[in-house]
Order: C-alpha cells, then structure tokens, then sequence
C-alpha cells in the first residue's frame, strides 16, 4: 500500500488533488481512497489530505501519519507544518517551490525530493493560485503512481470549462519538475 | 369505557388509523351539557357570529337563515352567548328534566 | 465514487418521489446531489426545502401518506431536532428511508464522527442498520425501500455510516446499471393512503385503552421486520452476490478475545486481528450490523467460543455502563448458559482518530481482563489524555 499525505491551505486544492489521484487509480483498477482531515474547512487554513492506493480492498481507516509521499502545495507550510513528519525511510517528498530540490533535501533530511514552482506555473497558464492538479504532474514525474491518462481523464471530468488549461499545466510541471534522489 | 371491548393489538387497523371517514358524528356529546343555548329569533341579526365560534360546529342554518344549535352535539359551553353581538343567545337549564 | 454520492444514488435507482431534507454537515453532499439531480431532470421527485429538520421529517411523512417513496438524510444535532417526529414515523408507519451521517452531538461543539447521535435514537422504533464502507452504504440504501416498505413491516428505515470517514470518503463502489435493478424494489403501496377521496384519520389519540395495543403491534412489526430483511438480504446475494449479516464475523471460530464494533472501525480491527494473529494472538472481531430488530440469537451464536468479549463503544452513556453498545451487548449475553463476560472502552469521539495502537489497546484490555478477571475501569477511554 502507497500511502500519500498532501499538505494545502484551503482553497490550494489540496482534498481535489487527493482525490484525483485517488479516481485515477481505481480507473486503472486499484483500489484507492481518498479522504480530507475532516476539518472544518477554510480558505487559507492549513489543511491535510490523503490518498492510499493498493492493489487490495483498503480497510485501514485511521489518517496517515509515516506516509510513503508527501505533497505540499504552498510554500509557506513546507517550514511551518513540519511536513516531512513520519516521512518513510525512502519516502519522497514533493515540493511547490522555487528553490531547487538539493536545498530542501539538505534542509529537511529527506533524500527523494521533487521540487518544482507549481505556483509560478499555476499563475501563467490558469490565472490563480490554485496548484492541485500541477502538483500531481510533478508527483508523476518523480513516481509513476497512477498512469498519466487516467490522471487527465479525471482532470477534464472535474474541470470540464477549463480542462485543455488544466492539462496544459499539469503537462508543464511533469516537465519541469526537478527530481533528486 | 370498558377496554375489554376494544380491539386487540391483532385487531387494531395498522398505526391505529381510523379508515371510516366522520365515525365523530356517531359520538353524540349533547349530554354533556348543563346549560343550552337558547336563541331569541326576534334579535337575532343572521349575522352567523355563534356559526363561526361554535367549536363543536353545532350550528347549523335553516331555511329563513337563522341559526340553530343542534343539541345532540353542543355541549354548552357559552361560546355562541358570549360572542353574540346582538345578544340574543341565552344559556338556560336543560329542559328535558 | 464519493460514498455520499453513491448513497444519493441509490435514493434515485430507488425513484424516490419526494426528498426531504435540511442541510447538515456531515450529510450535505447527499442532498445537495439529489437536488441537482432534481434541478437537472435526472431525478423526476419533488425536492421539499424545509426550514428545519423538524419540519424535514414532518413532511417526509406526510408525503409518506398518500403512498409517496420517501428520502431523507441527517446528521447529529438535525436527528436531535426532528426527534420527536422521528417516533411519529414509526408509530404512523410510514416507510421513509432515511441515511444518518454519523457525527457527534454538541457539545463541546463538535461536526466530527462518533454514534452518539445514532445512540441518541436506540428506542425510536424504526429499522436500524449500520454500513461499514461505501459499497455497503449503497447497497444498503437501496434494500432499505424495500425492508421498510413490505406490507409485513411498515417502518421507517435508517441506515448509519460513519461521518466524513465515509461520508467524504472517495473508494471504488460498484453501481448497479438502472437495468441491473429492475425489479428489485417492488411499487410501494400502503393498505391506508392518505387520499381527500378515501378520508380517514391518521395519527388519531391514542387513548388508554388504545395506546398499549397500537405499542404492541409497533413492536411485533419491527421484531417482525427480522424476516423480511433476511428474505431481502438472501435476494440481494442471490442477485448481486454479495452477503449481508445481522452479526458480521471476523476469525471468531477459535477466539479467545473478541472485540465487537458497529460502523466503519469494524473494518479496521479486522487488520488489527490479522497483526495480533501474526503475534499467535487468537483474537476476533465482530460488527452488530443489525441495531434494531437486535439479534439476539445472532450475536450469542457469534459470541459463544469467546473467553471475553470487549466492546468498542462511540459514544458514552453518561454516569452509566460504558457505552451503549457495551449495555446492550452485556444484557443481550446475559440470558445465555455460560455467557462470556463483556467488558468494553470508548473511543473515537467527535473524530479522533482510532489508530491501530488503539485497537490493541482494547485486546489487551481482553487479555488483563482474562489474566486478572478484574474489569477495566468505569470509564475506560481509549487515547484519553490522563
């Protein structure tokens, strides 16, 4: 089982990119779930999602606290969550930022680090801040999860007025994520 | 009322619904009464005030348009002589003694 | 599937005609999906917005009455505000079905999931069943119309899934093509309808010498309703293959410590199970399914190799035995020869989290208990801060 914690700030999109990933998976026969921290949301709020994915029914219900792959969509909450807390040995880590992958990996003791400045990519191709499905580019990038296509199969499903921008992006960050490790 | 004679939970229509439609007409309150309503037709104005208040809906209208209480129903209970305008409804002993 | 959005529609493959409802969290998105199905045609149903839950179950009776089929979904505080319509349900008889999204009552405040709300209703006289995952939601959903609306029963019928754990859970559920359940769901068609034609009275006084027997029926109806729901249970297996239990048991054959649950943790403490018995641990676990009707028998079949039973309540019985579940299941054992003691802890109120050294902390309770023969204490939290 592949468990994935996503850290956001209401509004970033982080409970969309989980269950993206989550829809992608079951499309391409797994099992997955997806679930948010069961807050009450608020934009701007620190918040946490999570996705597992397996390849047998799931029936572990806790939340997830040593996941295998860490997404955090803003910048700010990368020092101030404390986001790489019970990161598995091995575990990867992806990152919105403009730094480059090395200065976190030194930073934050993680080896597997995806960086890439989804919110840079976000504001040229979308026009918001907003970084869900450019994350999960990037994720993809680092680590084929979930095949690409039933990723952007889910994308023009979920955002049907704007799914050519959406996948404009999300093609932008596989390219230009940078992965270490 | 004796609960011998009611219906036994087997007999007793599903969520205890009443299916005859009026069974209330078959219950005859008049006997309730101590004082009945007597209406002086010579004051009475048709207005159809005692009509209107009457909760036991024991009013009803005649031919020439006054308005009679049915005593089988009323139960005396004043409404009708308090609210009369023209104050024509007397409250009196039952005469049936 | 969001599990919300699968239990919406279910309401639809059910052709409801009237959904009545207020928004609540944690059960918004199965209205809020239902009225869009409405507003787009997808559904043809009348959605009743209503100014309270009160007024939401109010209504989904009286539309009930004259032979409409009826949804409604709630969560915690709305449960506590219709809740005196919620008995009228089942003493008129009206099958609504109703999707209670777990979730606390207040207070402290709280939207999170536990079964205090689900508790708070143990003796309403409706039909209650609980789901452990999206798929059973669904299905369960969908056998609730017919539970509830079988001439031999007549009863509300509520079906409790957890709150945002599965509410806004995205897993794979399968759903029926509307061709695939054709049929299963026969027309609803009440012995007295509410009909300006026909007038009779509903919901009259009821008087001393009425209100005992009209008690009795009321009960004989949802003891009854056992029955029925086995019939439709063996139906949906016969036809969809999967299997639907009063008790749902997990590796109790040889179990010395059996650790009983309701709702979506029964789930988890079957892996649980699987660590401990990897440990050399003969451990088991156990799901009352079925609330009401109980099934008594069931649950001291499933019950009688434990050496102990441990229950893990979501909600607690103030200044009482430990929790609800842990009072019913004891008095339930109670009657049998050689009963296995029950002893039980609460946990996962308003949210927290259950996590897996949690439900290992409840065997071991099982295991002090065996060791020592002396129960845990009165109150017994799990992840409580001491």
């Amino acid at each position: 089982m592949i468990e994935i914690r996503f850290h956001g700030r209401g509004g970033q999109g982080a409970v969309t990119s989980a269950e993206i990933l989550a829809q992608a998976a079951i499309d391409g026969g797994a099992f997955a779930a997806a679930f948010p921290s069961f807050g009450s949301e608020r934009r701007g709020a620190p918040l946490q999602a999570f996705t597992r994915i397996d390849d047998k029914q799931i029936k572990l219900r806790t939340g997830i606290y040593e996941p295998d792959i860490v997404m955090v969509l803003d910048p700010t909450l990368i020092e101030s969550q404390n986001v790489a807390s019970g990161l598995k040995k091995d575990g990867l880590i992806v990152l919105n930022t403009k730094k480059d992958p090395e200065f976190w990996a030194e930073k934050l003791g993680v080896r597997r680090v995806c960086a890439v400045g989804a919110t840079t990519i976000a504001m040229e191709e979308l026009g918001v801040p907003i970084t869900n499905v450019i994350m999960l580019g990037a994720l993809l990038k680092a680590d084929e999860l979930v095949n690409p296509e039933f990723v952007e199969k889910r994308i023009e499903a979920r955002f049907p007025r704007i799914a050519q921008k959406e996948i404009r992006a999300f093609k932008r960050a596989v390219t230009e994520a940078k992965v270490i490790g | 009322m004796n609960v011998k004679e009611k219906p036994t939970w087997k007999e007793l229509p599903l969520a205890a619904v009443i299916p005859e439609p009026g069974t209330s007409a078959a219950y005859r309150t008049g006997d309730w009464k101590t004082l009945q309503p007597v209406v002086d037709k010579k004051a009475c104005i048709k207005c159809a005030t005692c009509y209107t208040f009457c909760p036991e809906a024991a009013y009803e209208e005649d031919e020439y348009g006054y308005f009679n209480p049915n005593y089988d129903y009323c139960k005396g209970c004043g409404i009708c002589s308090v609210e009369c305008p023209s104050m024509c409804i007397q409250m009196v002993e039952e005469a049936s003694e | 599937m969001e599990v919300s959005l699968a239990i919406a529609e279910a309401a639809r493959q059910a052709d409801v005609d009237v959904v009545s409802a207020y928004p609540i969290t944690p059960q918004t998105h199965i209205v809020e999906r239902l009225a869009q199905m409405v507003a787009d045609g997808d559904l043809k149903a009348s959605f009743i917005t209503v100014e309270s839950e009160h007024t939401a179950m109010s209504a989904a009776i009286g539309a009930s009455m004259p032979g409409a089929r009826v949804f409604t979904s709630t969560s915690s505080q709305g449960l506590a505000l219709m809740n005196e319509i919620v008995f009228l349900a089942a003493s008129m008889r009206v099958p609504v079905v109703m999707a209670l999204a777990n979730r606390s009552l207040s207070g402290p405040i709280s939207i999170w999931n536990d079964h205090s709300d689900i508790m708070s209703v143990r003796d309403v006289g409706w039909v209650s069943l609980f789901a452990n995952n999206g798929q059973e939601a669904y299905d369960l959903t969908l056998m609730a119309f017919r539970i509830g609306e079988d001439p031999r029963v007549m009863l509300p019928v509520m079906i409790s899934f957890d709150g945002f754990i599965l509410t806004h859970m995205i897993e794979p559920i399968y759903i029926f093509d509307d061709a695939e359940i054709e049929g299963f769901i026969p027309p609803y068609n009440p012995q007295f309808k509410a009909d300006p034609k026909t007038p009779m009275t509903f919901g009259p006084v009821g008087v001393p010498e009425i209100y005992t027997e009209a008690h009795k029926q009321q009960d004989a109806a949802l003891r009854g309703s056992r029955e029925v729901i086995d019939e439709v249970f063996a139906d949906f297996e016969k036809r969809f293959g999967r299997r639907y239990n009063a008790v749902e048991t997990y590796m109790t054959d040889d179990a010395d410590v059996v650790l009983l649950s309701q709702g979506s943790v029964f789930e988890t403490t079957q892996l649980s199970v699987d660590e401990l018995r990897k440990e050399g641990k003969k451990v088991g676990a156990v799901e009352l399914r079925m609330w009401r009707p109980f099934p008594f028998a069931d649950l001291q079949a499933a019950l009688k190799n434990a050496k102990v039973v441990v229950v893990l309540d979501r909600a607690v019985s103030f200044g009482g035995q430990a929790g609800p579940l842990m009072s019913e299941v004891r008095s339930a054992l109670y009657p049998m020869k050689d009963a296995p003691p029950v002893i039980g802890g609460i946990a996962g109120l308003a949210g927290r989290d259950i996590m897996m050294e949690h439900y290992r902390e409840f065997f071991d309770m099982g295991y002090r208990y065996l060791e020592t023969g002396k129960e845990p204490e009165v109150i017994t939290i799990v992840g409580l801060r001491q």
